[in-house]
């Protein structure tokens, strides 16, 4: 619904009032999910420039130069709302969406990863709505991306309570293309608007507007899509080919606002005005009235616009593939959006005055959880750290997710280098040139420091790409928030901005893609602050793919200092400690420092893995190295640099800014390190024993076999199907 | 040497089979749209993965019925070898091309990953270079490859040494006798479930080192080169 304010400027704008078509139509364009009315000018502030980006953020996918005349195009969105009424059909169109955005540029989707968030599986109250949620979610992503044979290669899974009764449903998707094959976007008079693939039906009516406020308690599952993956299939072999035969001169997909929000951000686009029929609209069911068909959110649509001159090759492709098609109206010289109904106008309004919605000027308030000063807490000695790391590895967020990824064809295509799991993913763009990309999040974190949350995120990002032996070249990032009409909700969603343009500045890379995602609330209350950060990097060279798999005899080295920075880690929530505490500061200048030591190890060829220490700490990087290595690790802990007192922080501090990584040339990576001013420190061996010894002195602290570690590690898949 | 690539709607390993045959084993492939009017000019055909048509009804039934699959049919009475991975594998099995049913995976989801399997027939033109027990890394992807076949018929399928390959140590879809591939009577029809292309270069396994699951298309390879000089 159109706000007062909204509504005025509209008036003045039109010039005369807006029929029940262009109200509606408006209503879905100056959505907050279509708009970005409370966060434009802070997204516009980011930093998207960069010698590698063609295209940054926009409506649909980034587009970034790898070299060679190759591009990669890359997009997030999120269904969150959607998914969290009907999982299945939420995700799996979630996955369709921002599939259609990568096709969009003229590029094919060579992979997926997706960023998960739910509530406690495990606590009875809320369990079993829970799992239900996570069940079918990755039941509609691994159904739709495994028919449309695009390989899930990675993702993020956090679970969290404040998510209870909610799921966060990040889809990104990258795609791969020659620079000149990059679609431009233009159009001319009398250009040919053609729109094609599922018939124009009542699912998903008002989704954007749906999208656009809190979740109430009466589920509307009519606003949800049905998702149809064979048809997104043929739609994007049809495109690809009428692409590549240079038939199609613009095209868009329809999301949220359908048809409407389409040819106005297209008009907006090609700079040109459009004019359609409705009734040339193929429909599922007669008599859809011209309202409905313009805001109607079926899936697996397109709009395109050709030149007349190509029309029958443009047939030719899509009758090939049996996609149904209609050819709705035309491009015309001026601004305007001009809606026929049976040759009578219905609706003329301006694309300038439609894509761009007056801005909403939201107050900010530093929450006051934030502003009770830090208590101290006194918590217990503890006993048997043995335990206390089981407990922690069989936490979910931690823990092994197999179960996830075996359900999501993560071949398909040849291309999977590294497979989901381990740090970032690594995609073959041929055979010396690879891409690696992560998707990373920590709700805990961005809760009690939505700054350092978000930066902690970005730095575990690139982290996670680094140790596959990449540099990262680009950022995309989706931030998710409660509403930004509460204004402590609103200061979150900008510390969280202000972090990115911090890192991003800092660091040099640009932010290639994006999405702002608020009115994340059920009745009970928002969720915490969860930006999700994907980070893109690029290995030029087969030797410098590196995995996180130690060898036999390999000489393990830690780089940066463990802080005692206990707030929001997975030890507390796993230990059940109240919410605060400092949490894990980013020291910009260090995380370079130790990123680009890293590099120039795995570039000179002297290190056998590197494990990035994040969630869980050390304490859960040896463990997960133990079991992905199937070997023994032996740690001499006081040998970690470190200020903390007690063994459990240090075992399960989550600072930044770490890596474990694994040699059989001790002494030329001391030097090098040295030379580079890195706090480092030899810690231990890998040997055959496959247990996992932390000794402090003499004095033992942990000792685990590898199985006892997997059988804590593979809980997930115990509590979805009992084994 | 030439093999046809028969593509269907929603098939969508037939760019990975092209690649593998043509750049890494040296068979030169084209694809073959499933409306084409012949399939004359191939020495072998090979059907593969995917979801033809959605997997709308049942894996592989609706692709079963188009018209293509008649001249696949004459051409396996003719003796060329055919092969159906994953999909290609439900398709020859819906058409009757091969015997035995695929169904919904025991644990009812679907199941990616890589795993071992074994050599029980080393006298197809898949299978002529590995030695019999051979074992093979190799990764599957599949919702409905559980093989089912009444006590009959498998007997049938023993005496003729239909079985081609077997999982071994776990049975991921709870196949019957953990069968992964079966071939018809004269042996040049075969239906695997895994995903030999995604096993033959070592760059794409977990440890990075060579699997021996390009020998099923090096065998291929083997016999066109012996069958074009006879």
């Amino acid at each position: 619904m159109l706000t007062k304010k909204e509504e005025i400027h509209l008036l003045k704008k039109l010039g005369r009032k807006p029929n029940l078509l262009e109200i509606d139509m408006i209503d879905a364009e100056w959505s907050e999910h279509c708009s970005y009315k409370s966060s434009k000018k802070f997204v516009r502030s980011l930093p998207s420039r960069g010698k590698r980006v063609i295209v940054g953020p926009g409506y649909d996918a980034g587009v970034l130069d790898i070299g060679d005349e190759d591009v990669i195009t890359v997009h997030i969105e999120s269904h969150n709302h959607p998914s969290a009424v009907e999982p299945y059909g939420g995700a799996a169109t979630g996955v369709g969406g921002v599939i259609r955005d990568i096709i969009s540029m003229g590029t094919r989707p060579i992979a997926l990863l997706d960023a998960l968030r739910f509530s406690s599986l495990i606590e009875e109250s809320n369990a079993s709505k829970s799992k239900w949620l996570f069940k079918n979610v990755v039941n509609g992503i691994a159904d739709y991306g495994n028919c449309i044979g695009i390989p899930t290669v990675g993702g993020d899974i956090e679970f969290d309570n404040s998510f209870r009764n909610y799921c966060l449903v990040d889809v990104a998707a990258i795609g791969l293309g020659k620079k000149n094959q990059v679609i431009s976007h233009h159009a001319q008079d009398d250009d040919l608007v053609i729109l094609a693939g599922n018939p124009t039906g009542k699912d998903g009516i008002r989704g954007a507007s749906f999208a656009s406020k809190l979740l109430d308690d009466e589920e509307d599952r009519s606003a949800v899509q049905i998702p149809d993956p064979f048809l997104e299939k043929l739609l994007i072999e049809a495109t690809i080919e009428a692409s590549d035969s240079k038939c199609i001169n613009a095209m868009k997909d329809l999301g949220g606002g359908g048809l409407s929000c389409c040819l106005s951000e297209l008009s907006d686009l090609v700079e040109k005005g459009i004019e359609v029929e409705l009734s040339a609209v193929h429909t599922k069911i007669p008599d859809l009235s011209p309202n409905e068909i313009m805001i109607s959110e079926s899936q697996e649509r397109m709009v395109y616009i050709i030149s007349k001159e190509k029309l029958s090759k443009f047939e030719d492709i899509f009758n090939k593939y049996g996609i149904t098609y209609s050819i709705i109206g035309k491009v015309n010289g001026n601004d305007n959006l001009r809606i026929l109904y049976r040759e009578k106008p219905i609706a003329n309004i301006s694309c300038n005055l439609m894509v761009n919605a007056p801005p909403a000027n939201r107050n900010s308030k530093k929450p006051k959880y934030l502003k009770s000063p830090n208590k101290k807490s006194r918590h217990h000695k503890v006993d048997d750290y043995n335990g206390t790391l089981l407990r922690l590895l069989s936490n979910l967020t931690v823990g092994n997710k197999d179960w996830i990824f075996q359900q999501y064809d993560h071949e398909v295509g040849l291309r999977t280098v590294i497979k989901p799991g381990a740090n970032g993913s690594v995609i073959r763009v041929n055979d010396n040139k690879f891409v690696s990309i992560k998707l990373d999040g920590n709700s805990k974190h961005c809760y009690l420091d939505p700054y350092q949350g978000t930066l902690g995120c970005l730095s575990e990002g690139c982290r996670n790409v680094i140790s596959t032996g990449a540099e990262p070249i680009g950022i995309i990032d989706h931030l998710q928030f409660g509403s930004p009409e509460n204004p402590q909700i609103y200061w979150t969603f900008m510390k969280s901005i202000e972090a990115i343009i911090d890192f991003c500045k800092f660091m040099r890379i640009p932010v290639v893609g994006g999405k702002v995602s608020f009115y994340n609330e059920t009745m009970n209350s928002p969720i915490k602050p969860s930006p999700v950060i994907g980070t893109i990097g690029l290995i030029r060279d087969r030797r410098h793919i590196t995995s996180n798999v130690a060898n036999l005899g390999d000489t393990l080295f830690i780089i940066g200092q463990t802080k005692d920075e206990l707030g929001g880690s997975e030890y507390f929530h796993a230990t059940s400690r109240p919410e605060y505490g400092k949490v894990p500061m980013v020291d910009l200048e260090i995380d370079k420092k130790n990123g680009l030591a890293v590099l120039a190890l795995i570039h000179k060829g002297l290190i056998n893995f590197v494990h990035d220490c994040s969630k869980g700490g050390i304490g859960i990087a040896l463990a997960e190295l133990a079991i992905s290595s199937n070997l023994g690790i032996d740690i001499d802990l006081e040998r970690i640099p470190n200020n903390c007192k007690r063994h459990d922080h240090l075992l399960f501090s989550e600072s930044h800014s770490r890596f474990i990584i694994g040699t059989n040339q001790a002494d030329k990576v001391k030097r090098i390190l040295k030379t580079r001013k890195c706090v480092f420190s030899e810690i231990g061996k890998v040997d055959g024993t496959r247990t996992l010894n932390l000794r402090d002195s003499g004095d033992q602290i942990i000792e685990l076999t590898v199985s006892d570690l997997e059988k804590a590690y593979n809980t997930m898949s115990k509590i979805m199907d009992g084994s | 040497m030439k093999a046809g690539i028969v593509v269907f709607p929603g098939s969508n390993c037939d760019r990975d089979v092209h690649h593998i045959l043509n750049n890494v084993i040296g068979i030169s492939a084209q694809y073959i749209w499933h409306t084409d009017k012949t399939i004359d000019d191939y020495d072998a055909l090979i059907l593969p993965g995917g979801f033809s048509y959605g997997d709308r009804l049942r894996a592989g039934v609706i692709a079963a019925k188009s018209p293509i699959v008649d001249a696949i049919m004459k051409k396996a009475d003719e003796g060329l070898p055919i092969l159906g991975i994953c999909n290609g594998f439900q398709i020859l099995v819906e058409a009757g091309l091969l015997p035995g049913a695929l169904v919904k995976n025991d644990k009812l989801k679907f199941s990616c990953k890589w795993l071992e399997m074994e050599v029980l027939n080393v006298n197809t033109p898949f299978t002529n270079l590995f030695r019999l027990n051979d074992e093979i890394k190799i990764p599957i992807a599949h919702g409905e490859g559980r093989y089912v076949i009444d006590d009959e018929k498998i007997n049938e399928l023993h005496q003729n040494n239909q079985i081609v390959f077997k999982y071994k140590d776990q049975n991921p879809n709870g196949s019957t006798e953990m069968i992964a591939a079966v071939c018809n009577k004269r042996g040049n029809v075969m239906g695997l479930m895994p995903h030999p292309e995604r096993a033959s270069e070592s760059i794409l396994s977990p440890n990075k080192t060579n699997s021996n699951a390009g020998l099923i298309f090096l065998s291929l390879k083997n016999f066109l080169t012996q069958y074009i000089k006879n």
